[in-house]
């Protein structure tokens, strides 16, 4: 009683009715039986799949520029603004004859997210100076063990005959936005 | 001693002293930035023009104005003198052309340089300069030069401080290198691309505040801010041994000298330290490196902090904020 909040615990006696149960019983069938003929809140996921927004942030894509080379130069800004520590790259120099590879003259070697981190908040997008790195309305897919979300570059990179079309993501409203955002230290 | 006005801030300083060295002694946000001045290097300074402050008072005897903005690393106080720096709008428009000339032949690389997140032209820009560039002429380009098999030299960064020339001249015995040319054209080189090998070279590395002089065995190893910088040092009898070593995990990628918070390298060290020792079992690690706070390389770095001299920090900031404008909202939060 040191704090006047403790309540007495009374155990009423049930009445005949509570006693025999059956009320409860039929009352909870009956909610049951509502829902049969309601509209189902489910999806039957893959042959079915809910509408998501244009710009929803799904699995990330590594873009490759119009002639096919791969834009992301291993700069490791994304990694550094990625909330969830979930990026990570190595850097290596372009050798001569792999121009038509890499844009730059660095490039990512290896380029792995840890899709189980990620949160998906696109700050990494955000952050890309080379419009390398896009989230894409496609869905991460599951898997039995946590070695299968490690997604490296042959997941990532686009392929040069499929691209993925990430001009949505890009409408001038956007672009406007990031350069405002980038430069607005600068007033 | 000489007493001086910076900013309205006085100090005594003692006879000879540049500006910048007295607005130094007072530290904080009144200090001119400078690219080409190096403390430790005989006649370094004067080339970058960065550090351009207003005289209004030129002495107690002669009270008139100086006629121009002056260098503030090559202009000495007299008793009396009246500066300005962040107070004078004058002088930050200057800056900021200075800026925008220092980056007009500059390739804006940064995603690619290995200077990128400790590189002095990229703080200046990021706070003095103009986001667009209005320079629409062809830039200027070199072919990158292999100084040596550790130094890479890519000239198309340079801004043609001339401090690598005097750590050359002044710490190596035979200087092997310089500047060919004049003008537009000039640019770093050795004669016939000779290989400098003597055992202060590397030095060149620490003081070029831009990307043109890197490392070539940190050579896109890895960005600095994945880097863990740990203070260290070794028994070397030909330098001091008191080094930074930039670790990730049990791998020592670059080795550099210890610098102050002008990124100015306090003792040189010999290139046996920076390059021959990658191992951390070589080094007697004293501990991590403080890093600022507002630089990227403290991203995901923890350190204890000290919270007295932090509060002590930001009063001075308050103290020194109350005197200025607030600065004019992000646009692009409230458009």
């Amino acid at each position: 009683m040191l704090t006047n909040r403790s309540k007495l615990v009374v155990k009423k006696e049930m009445t005949f009715w509570e006693k025999i149960y059956l009320p409860a019983i039929f009352s909870g069938i009956g909610i049951t039986i509502k829902h049969l003929f309601k509209k189902s809140a489910t999806v039957r996921y893959p042959e079915q799949t809910r509408e998501v927004s244009e710009i929803w942030r799904g699995q990330h894509v590594l873009k490759r520029d119009e002639k096919g080379a791969e834009r992301c130069t291993a700069c490791g800004l994304c990694a550094v603004a990625c909330p969830a520590e979930a990026i990570t790259m190595v850097a290596a120099e372009r050798k001569k004859g792999e121009e038509k590879l890499y844009r730059e003259e660095k490039y990512a070697s290896t380029y792995e997210i840890n899709m189980l981190r990620c949160i998906f908040c696109g700050l990494c997008e955000e952050a890309c100076p080379k419009e390398a790195i896009f989230l894409t309305d496609r869905l991460v897919s599951t898997d039995y063990g946590r070695d299968g979300f490690i997604y490296g570059k042959d997941k990532l990179v686009e392929s040069v005959d499929n691209r993925i079309d990430v001009s949505k993501r890009q409408t001038p409203a956007v672009l406007q936005f990031k350069k405002i955002k980038l430069f607005s230290h600068n007033k | 001693m000489v007493k001086v006005t910076i900013d309205g801030i006085e100090i005594e300083v003692a006879e000879g002293t540049t500006i910048l060295n007295a607005a130094r002694q007072i530290g904080g946000d009144v200090v001119p930035p400078a690219m080409c001045y190096y403390t430790s290097l005989k006649d370094s300074g004067g080339k970058c023009r960065v550090c351009l402050v207003k005289v209004t008072h030129t002495s107690t005897k002669d009270p008139r104005p100086m006629p121009k903005l002056v260098a503030s690393c090559r202009t000495n106080v007299m008793d009396g003198m009246v500066i300005q720096n962040i107070t004078s709008p004058e002088v930050l428009e200057a800056r900021k052309g200075v800026v925008e000339f220092l980056l007009i032949n500059h390739p804006l690389d940064c995603p690619i340089c290995d200077q990128a997140g400790e590189c002095d032209l990229q703080n200046l820009a990021y706070e003095h300069g103009v986001a667009k560039t209005r320079y629409e002429e062809e830039r200027r380009t070199f072919e990158k030069i292999d100084i040596g098999d550790k130094i890479k030299l890519h000239m198309t960064r340079c801004i043609l401080c001339y401090r690598c020339t005097f750590v050359a001249d002044q710490l190596t015995d035979n200087r092997v290198h310089g500047i060919l040319g004049r003008g537009d054209t000039s640019e770093i080189s050795t004669y016939i691309q000779k290989a400098v090998d003597n055992d202060f070279s590397g030095n060149m590395i620490d003081v070029c505040p831009v990307g043109a002089l890197t490392d070539n065995t940190f050579r896109f190893k890895s960005r600095v801010w994945f880097t863990k910088p740990l203070d260290a040092h070794r028994n070397c009898d030909k330098c001091c041994g008191k080094v930074v070593l930039f670790t990730k995990g049990d791998e020592v990628l670059r080795v550099s000298a210890r610098k102050d918070k002008y990124a100015e390298v306090t003792e040189y060290i010999c290139n046996e330290c920076r390059y021959d020792h990658k191992r951390l079992s070589d080094w007697v690690i004293e501990g991590p490196r403080h890093i600022d706070r507002n630089s990227v390389i403290s991203q995901n770095h923890y350190e204890k902090i000290d919270l007295l001299k932090l509060k002590q920090e930001i009063e001075r900031q308050i103290d020194f904020e109350k005197g200025k404008q607030l600065p004019e909202p992000n646009q692009s939060l409230t458009a």
